[in-house]
């Protein structure tokens, strides 16, 4: 991840935009796609009627109701600016990106080779079709694949990332992106995406919210909270009749006025978490914009939160690229250190990384050094799919290294034999899920050299952990079973598809789903794809190749496929947020019945007093602390909303047993001393 | 004196668990048609009953069909009640010589008994024929209970294993719960009854010479056992005399006291466990359970203690009042002696908490805090116990806004028993939840703003107030008690509760059927460590919370203004 990104909370510019666009967000139209605020803003309006009216008519309580309205309107704003604020980082991410997007002149070539001849036109003006060159130090004008070529690639405008890639034609690398910059050598691309459809398009409209669409979960919430808002209102409003029907009978005191409703209503409707509930969602993009994943969709990032099901590639997400070597085993007769020798010898110019290793091993266990295979005399053997062997001819020995059977195909030709106890060496190996490479000189056979997958340090205990969250982890491998149930149960996951093809991987993952998982999985390839696009959170690796991010529904642009389990905690994260603040914002309304249902009837009903436990300082104090709390609280969880609550790997019993006491015995006790402290200053400041 | 009473409620939850959960299993059997002795010898019945209606026992509904016909039948059923009683003046079995009954009462009548709240606006010796109190009344006793059972079996199924594309038939529904369950339950009850001396007749009126020369005593007899049974089992409610279970006629031992309030909560009670049993989970159902009794054993406690302290201001007036060993004391105002308050306090709790609204005392006579508790047991939404089917489905509604809030707290997509919970199940629940409390509060509004409503009050200030809630709390949760104190047989009242009824019976029914719709079709997820168990004590407690907070939240304003200053007042005045 790029620190280049991490941005602090309130960054000054992001603040002051804020605050600008609370106001315009005023909006009814804007207002009413969150009913709960709009109903607040109505209310705000209806209180600045009834001050206008109470100043005009020189009303005692006059101060009191534009007090309450002026309190009102701020709850809107406050509610405002904490949406504002979450945009308002997404915005200045999608300035930076902007600039990535110049407009540069494209050389679009007439026939894909590199000495076609070219027009020079604006980049805006490619067409998906259009093939281009792009040289040393140019801009790659937009998203495409290469058909020829190899270039190092400057991504850093997208992924924050300075060191440059490898960019070729064929393979898993071929795709670019526009706003990319070719550091060497040259490229001839074929252009993928219309202007205007390209990944830093989407990547803009995504970090932006402008596409932001409410997601199922969003959807659901919202109901709730209408509902519970049309209660209130009811309550409230029914309040009216109630209050006359007790004034009549009573024959003292006042029906509740108006103001004093609207006050009772609005602290009640849960504005907390509707005013953050956009902020919160927003802010969850965010993070996984922090985390350098791009999602097309906020869906995704919420389905990311309920995956229960992870498939895992194995290599370069469970174990270390690729594999190493680790023992030598020699045959009878053989020391170790002539095996050793050998192997290190047969290994000196293959380049590959087993072959490495083993270059590698030799000197750590022996101080074997390196020798110069041309001043031996030696003559390099390379691997051919034909003898599946490597090594040297040197002095008029040939030293190979293979796999058992084309060694014992080696031997037949010597012939000699692979013996017994160097078989049982291979079979024991095997059954480890290690790979055995026998190495042999001319007749004899020397011995094995066992080459193993490493496991990356610390996944295990991150598998334990998603364990325990109850997610269950699959790897997938193209080894054969017996390796593949080794490397398993080395790295802690739960299941395993061994000689995975992409057929079995597709076959698994609706095998999953129709169980009732979701599941999520990481890919590159374009035999990726078809899998990619039928999992629930597909993760592309920016690396890929374009069908891969198109089938996917998030692009990690760090290409690193453990960034899976990050993206499952941001979601997991997204959702505890909102149900923590919506059981808070619930909860808070205890408090304020008892501010302010003594202080409403204390004309009619002196005697219910006595549930004012608060011991305020009189009736309109106490409604207008309940109503300035109910303000400032929405302002207080600003930084909590954008964060998020803290997530703990943990099993649902125990979160929502902390996250209970937390949001909710906690919501219900902090409104009491929070609304005191505020009478008190209140009255200390003689306001009321 | 308070020991004893405690111990009374004990031994009374502890039966009541103890005949609660066997017939809970053995209705998951019956009603599914599974195997049994119950099948085999009244298997034949059923399948005689689909052959004449021409039902196809097997036909899956789907949520739309199965929601016509409940509202079809319905709404024949109150057409046919509303006939019988306007015409009863000309129909047989009337050997009193009663008259047609008018419109308003008969119409409210028919709502009443056909919603299964029985809110009786008359008094039934004096109005109702002996053929309107059996043909109508009772089949209503048993048809509407069914009702309810049958749209609990419907969203129940809809929760089990499989997708599926209906939720089940009606028709089989209703005839399996009339026939398995509360017929036999029904003819048992009665028997009891009548050893206890509860009467059983179709002859008239007992007249009797008393001792004072020349004048005579009325006694209204009728078929009283029969009808009373399935008005306690079925959480109907509607008693054959006016005063309902006080009268010596209806309820006339200590003995007969305690088997009709056994059978208020029984199958409210067991289909709690019924629900596990088809479930295969029968963890579920015991949590549903504990969580109904975690609300009803707190609202006890505060009715009993209230009754049991008596009234401050006989305090300061010098009385002791106090119950002691010496004296059964505390507020017998409004109670039958022979049973005594902590009988009368419990049956008050049990009627109101299941939706049964049979009296054996005057709720209007209770303390302030004492009545509270009825009062808002009702206002919760019938749910605690409830009414027979309709009180575990408004329960599961609850269950699934609990989950969905608990979802969001441990960061997923909640589940209530492995099926996922979305907007369109929280849109319905939000209704089931919504739609009754509005009409309590839109009702009593109407009603203390109008001269026809505040009218009929007896008293004056919050004790009236208190009257207008009870009265429309106890309609529009198809309860059916009164509070008393307010004359309801005026055509306000009548038709306005009338309308309540309606609307808490049926758009509840509806939106439950469509969130059953909705929930049959979604696959069962497994479950893994990130699922909350909806069976352990954090999840009753959560559910506990849910309801307790949301039905504090709605009436917290209305019962400030009613029994809550009343009892302050009181409490101020000593």
């Amino acid at each position: 991840m790029s620190s280049a990104q991490q941005r602090p909370l309130f960054e000054r510019a992001i603040v002051q935009r804020a605050v600008i666009d609370a106001f315009a967000k005023l909006d009814p139209r804007r207002m009413i796609r969150n009913p709960v605020m709009f109903v607040v803003e109505v209310g705000s309006l209806f209180t600045t009627l009834l001050s206008g009216h109470a100043l005009f008519s020189s009303d005692p309580n006059a101060g009191f109701v534009v007090a309450v309205s002026v309190w009102l309107w701020f709850t809107v704003l406050f509610a405002n600016f904490a949406e504002a604020m979450a945009e308002g980082r997404g915005k200045a991410q999608a300035d930076t990106l902007r600039k990535a997007r110049r407009d540069v002149i494209a050389k679009r070539l007439e026939e894909p080779t590199r000495v076609s001849r070219y027009e020079e036109i604006p980049s805006a003006r490619l067409k998906q079709g259009d093939v281009v060159l792009v040289e040393a130090s140019q801009l790659i004008p937009g998203d495409g694949e290469i058909i020829e070529g190899v270039a190092s690639v400057d991504e850093s405008a997208i992924t924050g990332e300075s060191a440059p890639v490898i960019r070729e034609a064929g393979g898993d690398r071929s795709a670019v992106t526009g706003g990319t910059r070719v550091l060497s050598d040259w490229l001839i691309i074929r252009i993928t995406a219309n202007p205007g459809e390209t990944f830093l398009d989407r990547m803009i409209a995504m970090v932006e919210g402008a596409k932001r669409q409410k997601t199922p979960n969003e959807i659901a919430l919202d109901i709730l909270l209408a509902g519970l808002t049309i209660v209130f209102l009811l309550a409230t409003v029914t309040l009216y009749p109630f209050s006359v029907y007790a004034v009549e009978s009573s024959g003292q005191g006042q029906p509740v006025s108006l103001a004093v409703l609207v006050a009772l209503l609005v602290c009640l409707i849960p504005t907390t978490i509707g005013g953050l509930l956009s902020a919160i969602g927003i802010a969850g993009m965010d993070r996984l914009i922090q985390a350098n994943v791009i999602a097309t969709s906020g869906r995704a990032v919420e389905a990311a939160g309920d995956v229960d099901v992870l498939l895992l590639d194995k290599t370069g997400t469970i174990t270390l690229g690729n594999r190493q070597a680790v023992a030598f085993v020699p045959a009878p007769g053989v020391t170790e250190a002539e095996l050793a020798d050998a192997a290190q010898l047969a290994s000196l110019a293959d380049e590959t990384p087993e072959g490495r290793s083993i270059v590698v091993l030799a000197k750590q266990r022996f101080e074997l050094r390196s020798r110069d295979l041309k001043a031996l005399g030696a003559h390099f053997v390379p691997f051919t799919a034909q003898t599946r062997m490597s090594g040297v001819d040197l002095d008029g020995r040939q030293i190979r290294k293979g796999a058992g059977d084309a060694i014992e195909h080696f031997a037949a030709q010597h012939s000699t034999r692979v013996p017994a106890e160097v078989r049982a060496v291979l079979e024991a190996i095997g059954k480890k899920g290690g790979t055995p490479l026998v190495v042999a000189s001319d007749q004899k056979v020397l011995g094995v050299v066992e080459l193993k997958d490493v496991v990356k340090g610390g996944i295990k205990e991150r598998f334990d952990e998603m364990r325990r969250v109850g997610i269950r982890t699959v790897m997938i491998t193209g080894d054969n079973p017996l390796t593949a149930a080794a490397i398993a149960a080395e790295a802690g996951v739960d299941d395993f598809l061994a000689e995975a093809t992409p057929e079995a991987k597709l076959a698994m993952i609706r095998q999953y789903q129709s169980e009732g998982h979701l599941v999520a999985m990481t890919g590159d390839g374009t035999n990726d794809a078809p899998a990619l696009a039928q999992a629930d959170v597909a993760v592309a690796m920016n690396t890929g190749t374009q069908a891969a991010k198109e089938a996917g529904n998030m692009v990690d642009l760090d290409s690193n496929p453990t960034k899976l389990l990050s993206i499952v905690e941001i979601g997991k994260q997204l959702l505890m947020t909102r149900g923590a603040l919506t059981t808070f914002s619930i909860a808070n309304d205890v408090a304020k019945y008892f501010a302010i249902i003594p202080a409403a009837f204390a004309a009619t009903y002196p005697a219910l007093g006595r549930l004012d436990v608060m011991g305020l300082h009189s009736p309109s104090s106490a409604i207008l602390s309940a109503v300035i709390f109910n303000a400032l609280i929405i302002i207080a969880l600003i930084p909590l909303a954008l964060r998020g609550i803290r997530y703990r790997p943990a099993p649902a019993p125990a979160l929502l047993r902390r996250n209970l006491l937390i949001y909710g015995l906690g919501g219900v006790l902090l409104p009491f001393p929070g609304i005191k402290v505020i009478d008190l200053i209140l009255s200390a400041l003689n306001w009321v | 004196m308070t020991g004893r009473a405690i111990a009374q409620a004990g031994i009374f939850l502890a039966i009541l668990t103890l005949f609660a959960v066997p017939l809970g299993h053995g209705m998951a059997r019956w009603l599914n048609g599974g195997p049994g002795w119950m099948g085999q010898l009244l298997g034949p019945v059923e399948r005689l009953i689909y052959r004449v209606a021409g039902v196809d026992p097997t036909q899956e509904m789907s949520w739309r069909r199965y929601a016509a016909s409940v509202l079809g039948f319905n709404l024949v059923g109150i057409c046919f009640l509303y006939a019988l009683q306007r015409l009863q003046g000309n129909l047989p079995f009337n050997p009193n010589g009663l008259g047609d009954v008018g419109p308003e009462v008969a119409f409210n009548t028919a709502v009443s008994f056909v919603s299964n709240t029985n809110w009786q606006t008359y008094g039934g010796e004096t109005t109702m024929s002996h053929l309107t109190q059996m043909l109508g009344l009772t089949s209503q006793n048993f048809l509407s209970a069914a009702t309810g059972i049958a749209v609990l079996l419907a969203f129940v199924r809809s929760l089990g294993e499989g997708q599926r594309a209906g939720v089940g038939n009606y028709w089989v529904d209703l005839v399996r719960s009339v026939l398995y369950v509360l017929l036999p339950l029904s003819l048992g009850l009665a028997l009891l009854l009548v050893s206890q001396g509860v009467v059983q007749t179709l002859a008239g009126s007992a007249v009797a010479q008393t001792l004072e020369s020349g004048v005579e005593q009325v006694y209204a007899l009728g078929p009283v056992a029969s009808q009373v049974a399935i008005k306690q089992l079925g959480t109907n409610g509607g008693g054959y005399y006016n005063v309902n279970s006080a009268h010596p006629f209806e309820n006339p031992t200590s003995l007969s006291n305690f088997f009709e309030l056994l059978a208020i909560l029984l199958i409210p009670a067991a289909l709690c466990f019924t629900f596990g049993s088809m479930l295969k989970d029968r963890r579920q159902g015991w949590a549903i359970y504990a969580a109904m009794t975690l609300i009803f054993v707190p609202v006890l406690a505060l009715t009993l203690g209230s009754e049991l302290s008596g009234n401050p201001r006989l305090a300061n007036l010098g009385v002791d009042d106090v119950p002691s060993l010496l004296q059964s004391g505390g507020n017998l105002e409004g109670k039958e002696t022979r049973f005594g308050i902590t009988s009368s306090a419990l049956w008050a709790v049990a009627t109101t908490a299941a939706s049964n609204g049979s009296v054996n005392s005057m709720h209007d006579s209770y303390t302030p805090l004492g009545g509270l508790g009825p009062m808002w047991l009702m206002q919760l939404g019938e749910i605690v116990y409830g009414g027979v089917g309709s009180g575990l489905y408004g329960m599961l509604m609850y269950a699934i806004v609990a989950v969905f809030i608990a979802g969001l707290m441990v960061g997923r997509t909640p589940e209530y028993v492995g099926k996922k919970v979305e907007a369109f199940e929280m849109k319905m629940a939000s209704l089931v939840i919504l739609l009754p409390a509005a009409a309590v509060l839109v009702g009593t509004a109407i009603a203390c703003s109008i001269p026809e409503g505040t009218g009929a009050l007896a008293n004056p200030g919050p004790h009236g107030f208190s009257e207008i809630l009870y009265a429309f709390s106890s309609g529009a949760n198809n309860n059916g008690s009164a509070f008393g104190g307010l004359t309801v047989n005026g055509p306000f009242y009548a038709t306005a509760i009338g309308v309540a009824m309606l609307i808490g019976r049926y758009w509840v029914i509806v939106p439950v059927l469509a969130a059953a719709g909705s929930l049959a079709k979604k696959k069962r997820l497994p479950p893994t460590a990130g699922t909350l168990p909806t069976h352990g004590p954090l999840f009753i407690f959560l559910l506990v919370g849910t309801v307790v907070l949301v039905g504090a939240l709605t009436f917290i304003p209305a019962l400030a203004l009613g029994p809550v200053i009343e009892a302050l007042q009181l409490r101020g005045a000593s």
